[in-house]
């Protein structure tokens, strides 16, 4: 079973990351929970590419020619740009909405207000 | 505030420093670990050195908003701008009409493990430029922006 | 208490889906590699560089950093868009 730790690693933090954004009330707290879920995402797609005794798909002084699939890793290089995309908005939202109520509980921003 | 003369002095140190160093990664993309982005971040994290060491009132003086938006915006049209000037050589767009054609970037690369050479890959350097200034200018005035909406001037 | 049972069986079944999957995916070996392995092989001559890590994002996939730039790009318009002020002195419009 320990030769599937990266999945199980996967696993834990995919239930960390869903139980914080289901249950926490403070709006910094649930932004933390949606991006431990990407930190989740991305392990388990890069882990998907890997080649036991490869090394970095780089050719330039490469130890071996043996690679590891470079594909995943281009996708997971776009995932992580979007990631802090959102976290910069979801931070200024934060921002906008404290000055406005005076909180930052979703339980009492409540009604459309002006 | 402004933070003590140790601070203020290791900033002004450091921060060619790391301009030198995230220019290098943007640059070398095609050869080692790295490219645009990650160099892009590499420099946003200097300017965030130098904001937090000087208090903000004194950076907006001589740091304009204007002048980072225009930098971001040329990062983006630059691109673009590469890919569609592939249209003119009659291929399609984003073709890499530089690579083995012994103009600018386009020297023919042996095949296996060699030890790399700057002048290679086509069209990708450019682009690694391009969205490595993108990048600078866009995360350098997330910080600024997110600052400037602070009540009390004293953090 | 409603809200307790319904995310906790929601949580149950995820775990079932999630266990059977952490058990059965063999580490180390993909199974459909033909699209990699055409990379490897042909990367370094057609596009001429080295790192075929960047080849495949600038090169043989250009149309997904294109669209992820355009991403970024509108995320900072939208932090610069909710910064403004609007003349007369107030700020956040619809004051």
């Amino acid at each position: 079973m320990l030769w599937n730790l990266p999945f199980i690693t996967v696993v834990v933090l995919t239930f960390i990351g869903l139980v914080t954004v289901l249950l926490k009330k403070n709006i910094i707290k649930i932004l933390l929970g949606i991006n431990i879920l990407e930190s989740a995402v991305n392990l388990f797609i890069v882990a998907l590419g890997y080649r036991v005794g490869g090394v970095a798909p780089i050719f330039t002084l490469a130890p071996s020619e043996l690679m590891v699939l470079p594909t995943p890793q281009a996708l997971v290089l776009t995932s992580i740009v979007i990631g802090v995309a959102t976290s910069a908005l979801v931070l200024s939202f934060a921002m906008v909405l404290q000055k406005k109520y005076g909180t930052v509980d979703i339980d009492k921003i409540r009604r459309l207000n002006g | 505030m402004r933070m003590s003369r140790i601070v203020r002095t290791a900033a002004d140190i450091l921060f060619p420093a790391i301009l030198i160093f995230g220019l290098y990664i943007v640059a070398h993309g095609h050869l080692t670990p790295g490219g645009g982005f990650q160099g892009g971040a590499v420099i946003a994290t200097g300017g965030a050195l130098v904001i937090v060491a000087f208090s903000y009132k004194e950076v907006t003086e001589w740091l304009s908003k204007n002048v980072l938006m225009g930098q971001e915006v040329t990062g983006l049209v630059g691109f673009i701008g590469v890919g569609l000037l592939a249209l003119a050589f009659g291929q399609v767009f984003f073709f890499n009409y530089l690579a083995n054609s012994g103009s600018l970037f386009g020297i023919p690369v042996p095949y296996g493990i060699n030890a790399g050479e700057l002048n290679t890959a086509g069209v990708i350097p450019l682009m690694n430029f391009a969205v490595g200034i993108e990048v600078w200018g866009g995360l350098t005035i997330v910080i600024l922006y997110l600052l400037s909406g602070l009540e009390k001037e004293g953090c | 208490m409603k809200k307790m049972l319904v995310v906790g069986t929601s949580l149950l079944i995820l775990a079932a889906f999630f266990g059977v999957m952490a058990m059965t995916f063999s580490f180390g070996s993909p199974k459909m590699t033909d699209m990699d392995d055409y990379f490897l092989k042909n990367g370094q001559e057609q596009t001429g560089s080295n790192n075929e890590c960047t080849a495949v994002v600038f090169d043989f996939r250009g149309f997904d950093t294109l669209g992820e730039s355009t991403v970024l790009f509108c995320a900072i318009i939208g932090v610069a868009l909710m910064f403004r002020k609007m003349q007369g002195g107030e700020e956040y419009e619809d004051e």
